[in-house]
C-alpha cells in the first residue's frame, strides 16, 4: 500500500480545470513522486510485461483506464462509502473495470490479451491502484481524482515503456517488433538475460539509480 | 439509516454488487461473439502454422487464414480405435473437455491435409495437457509417414512468464521439427524434452541432432517440460490405432 497520507481535499468551488495545482497532479507522479521508481509500487507487472514494447504499451493503457475510472467512481462515492467496508468497495470497483478491460482486449486485441495473459487480471492487485484510491480518491473531488489517476498511470506507463525499450532492443534487437539491427545490416544476437524477468529487475534498478542520482535523493534516517 | 449501521453497509454492498454484476454480464454477453470468432481464428491459424511455418502464417490476413484453412484442411473425429465417428464434426468436440475423459474414451479430432493429387500430405493432431500452473495445449503436424514431426505449436494458459511460457515460442517449438515419434519397430516412443538447456536457439537443436527422440529442455521450467512430454506421449498413444488404420487401409 501507499505510504503517502491522504491529501487535503480541494476547498474552493471555482477552481480552474488546469491550474497550477491540477497540473501538478499529473506532473508529480511522472518524476518526483513516480509510483514505480519512488514509491516502488507495481513492480511485479513492471517486471513481467516489459519484454517487448507492445504488450507494455497495452498494459499501461489498461492500467490508465482502470486507475482513472476507479479513482473517478470512488471519488464520486466517497461520501456514501461506509468506512468499515471501504477496501472491499474499492476492490469491487477496481475488479469490475479490470474485467471490462480484459473482456475488451479479448474481443478487440486478442494477440495482446494472450501475451498479457494473467497480468491483465493482476491489475486488481496492482498496489498503485489501491494506493491511489485509498490515499487520494477517498478524500478528493472527482476532477482532481481523474487527474491524479491519469498522472499516476502516466508515471507507471513511462517507466514501463523505458524498461521495455531497453529490454526489447537488447534482448530481441527490435523496437515494437521492428528488427532494428537487421535493417541496419548488423547481425545482433539477443541478450538472453534481458528477455528474462531478471533483466527487468536490473533495468528497473538502474532507472531508479539514475533518477535518484539526478534528483539528489537522500535516504531518510 | 445511519451510515455506520450494519443495515446501511449491507444495503450498500448489495446494491454495488448487483450493479457491478449486471454491467459485467451485459458486456460479457455482447462481446462473446467477437471473442469466440477470435478463438476460432486462432485455432485455424495454429493448425496452419504446424505445417506451413510461423513465418508464413504470421503474415496472413484474417480472411486468408480462413480461406486457406477451408481449402487445405479436412477434418474428422475418430475414437481410440481409430474408427471415424461420422455424426461428429471437429467443431462439436472440445479437446479440453475430452481431456478429462480416460484415454480410451476420448473423442479425437484429426485434421488431414491432402496435396493436389489427393494424396495425404500431413496430419495435424490436437494435444492437451497440464503444465506447472495450468493447462497447456497445442497441435502437432506429422509428415505422411505418420512418424516424423513436421512442426508443432504449443500454447498455455498460465505458465511462468519467461520460463514455462517459452513453450509458446519458436525457439522451443523449432526443436521438435524432424523428430520421430516411433522407433524402428513402429511402436510409439514419443519425443521427450530433457532436463537442463544447452544454450538455446541453434545450439539446442544441434545438441540433439543425432537423437530423433529427444529435444533440449527449458532451463528453469522442468515441470512445464514434463507436462509437455506427458501431453505428447498421451496423445500419440490415443492416435496409435488411427496411424495403423492409415498405414493399412484394410
Amino acid at each position: 500500500m501507499s505510504t503517502s497520507t491522504i491529501e487535503k481535499p480541494a476547498v474552493k468551488v471555482s477552481e480552474p480545470l488546469f491550474g497550477k495545482k491540477q497540473r501538478k497532479l499529473i506532473s508529480n507522479p511522472l518524476d518526483g513522486d513516480n509510483p514505480i521508481t519512488v514509491q516502488v509500487l507495481g513492480i511485479c507487472s513492471a517486471l513481467a510485461v516489459t519484454v517487448q514494447m507492445k504488450p507494455a504499451l497495452f498494459m499501461a493503457l489498461g492500467v490508465m483506464f482502470v486507475l482513472t475510472m476507479s479513482n473517478l467512481f470512488i471519488s464520486l462515492m466517497r461520501n456514501i462509502i461506509p468506512s468499515r467496508v471501504r477496501i472491499i468497495v474499492q476492490l469491487v470497483v477496481v475488479s469490475t473495470f479490470v474485467i471490462l478491460v480484459d473482456q475488451i482486449f479479448k474481443a478487440y486485441a486478442y494477440e495482446v490479451s494472450k501475451e498479457l495473459s494473467v497480468f491483465v487480471n493482476l491489475i486488481v492487485t496492482n498496489c498503485i491502484i489501491m494506493g491511489r484510491l485509498e490515499a487520494f480518491a477517498m478524500g478528493n473531488k472527482p476532477w482532481p481524482s481523474i487527474l491524479d489517476g491519469i498522472g499516476n498511470a502516466l508515471g507507471y506507463g513511462a517507466i514501463l515503456m523505458v524498461v521495455a525499450f531497453i529490454r526489447e532492443i537488447l534482448g530481441s534487437g527490435s523496437i515494437f517488433g521492428f528488427k532494428v539491427f537487421n535493417e541496419l545490416g548488423i547481425n545482433y544476437t539477443g541478450n538472453g538475460v534481458m528477455v528474462l524477468p531478471v533483466g527487468a529487475s536490473i533495468v528497473i534498478g538502474l532507472v531508479i539509480w539514475a533518477q535518484r542520482a539526478r534528483n539528489g535523493y537522500k535516504e531518510e534516517a | 439509516m445511519q451510515k455506520t449501521s450494519n443495515s446501511y453497509i449491507l444495503v450498500f454492498v448489495i446494491v454495488l454488487a448487483v450493479f457491478s454484476a449486471s454491467i459485467l454480464a451485459f458486456v460479457s454477453e455482447s462481446l462473446r461473439p467477437l471473442q469466440n470468432a477470435n478463438i476460432a481464428l486462432e485455432q485455424k491459424k495454429s493448425i496452419l502454422t504446424t505445417f506451413m511455418g510461423e513465418a508464413v502464417t504470421a503474415k496472413m490476413e484474417k480472411d486468408m487464414i480462413s480461406s486457406s484453412y477451408d481449402s487445405k484442411v479436412k477434418s474428422v473425429v475418430i475414437d481410440f480405435n481409430g474408427k471415424i465417428l461420422p455424426d461428429l464434426t471437429v467443431e462439436k468436440v472440445s479437446v479440453a473437455k475430452e481431456y478429462k475423459e480416460e484415454l480410451k474414451s476420448r473423442k479425437l479430432p484429426v485434421y488431414e491435409i491432402y496435396d493436389n493429387n489427393n494424396q495425404l500430405e500431413y496430419v495435424v493432431l490436437p494435444v492437451y495437457g497440464y503444465g506447472l500452473w495450468d493447462n497447456i495445449w497445442g497441435y502437432v503436424a506429422l509428415e505422411k509417414d505418420l512418424q516424423t514431426i513436421k512442426g508443432v505449436v504449443f500454447a498455455h494458459k498460465g505458465e511462468t512468464p519467461g520460463l514455462g511460457s517459452r513453450i509458446a515460442t519458436d525457439d522451443i517449438q523449432n526443436r521438435y521439427i524432424g523428430k520421430k515419434i516411433k522407433d524402428e519397430k513402429g511402436s510409439i516412443v514419443s519425443v521427450v524434452m530433457q532436463k537442463g538447456e544447452k544454450g538455446g536457439g541453434a545450439a539446442s537443436i544441434a545438441a540433439f541432432e543425432s537423437n530423433p527422440y529427444e529435444v533440449d529442455g527449458m532451463s528453469g521450467a522442468t515441470i512445464t517440460g514434463k507436462g509437455v512430454n506427458q501431453m505428447l506421449n498421451d496423445y500419440f498413444i490415443c492416435y496409435e490405432n488411427y496411424f495403423k488404420s492409415k498405414n493399412n487401409p484394410n
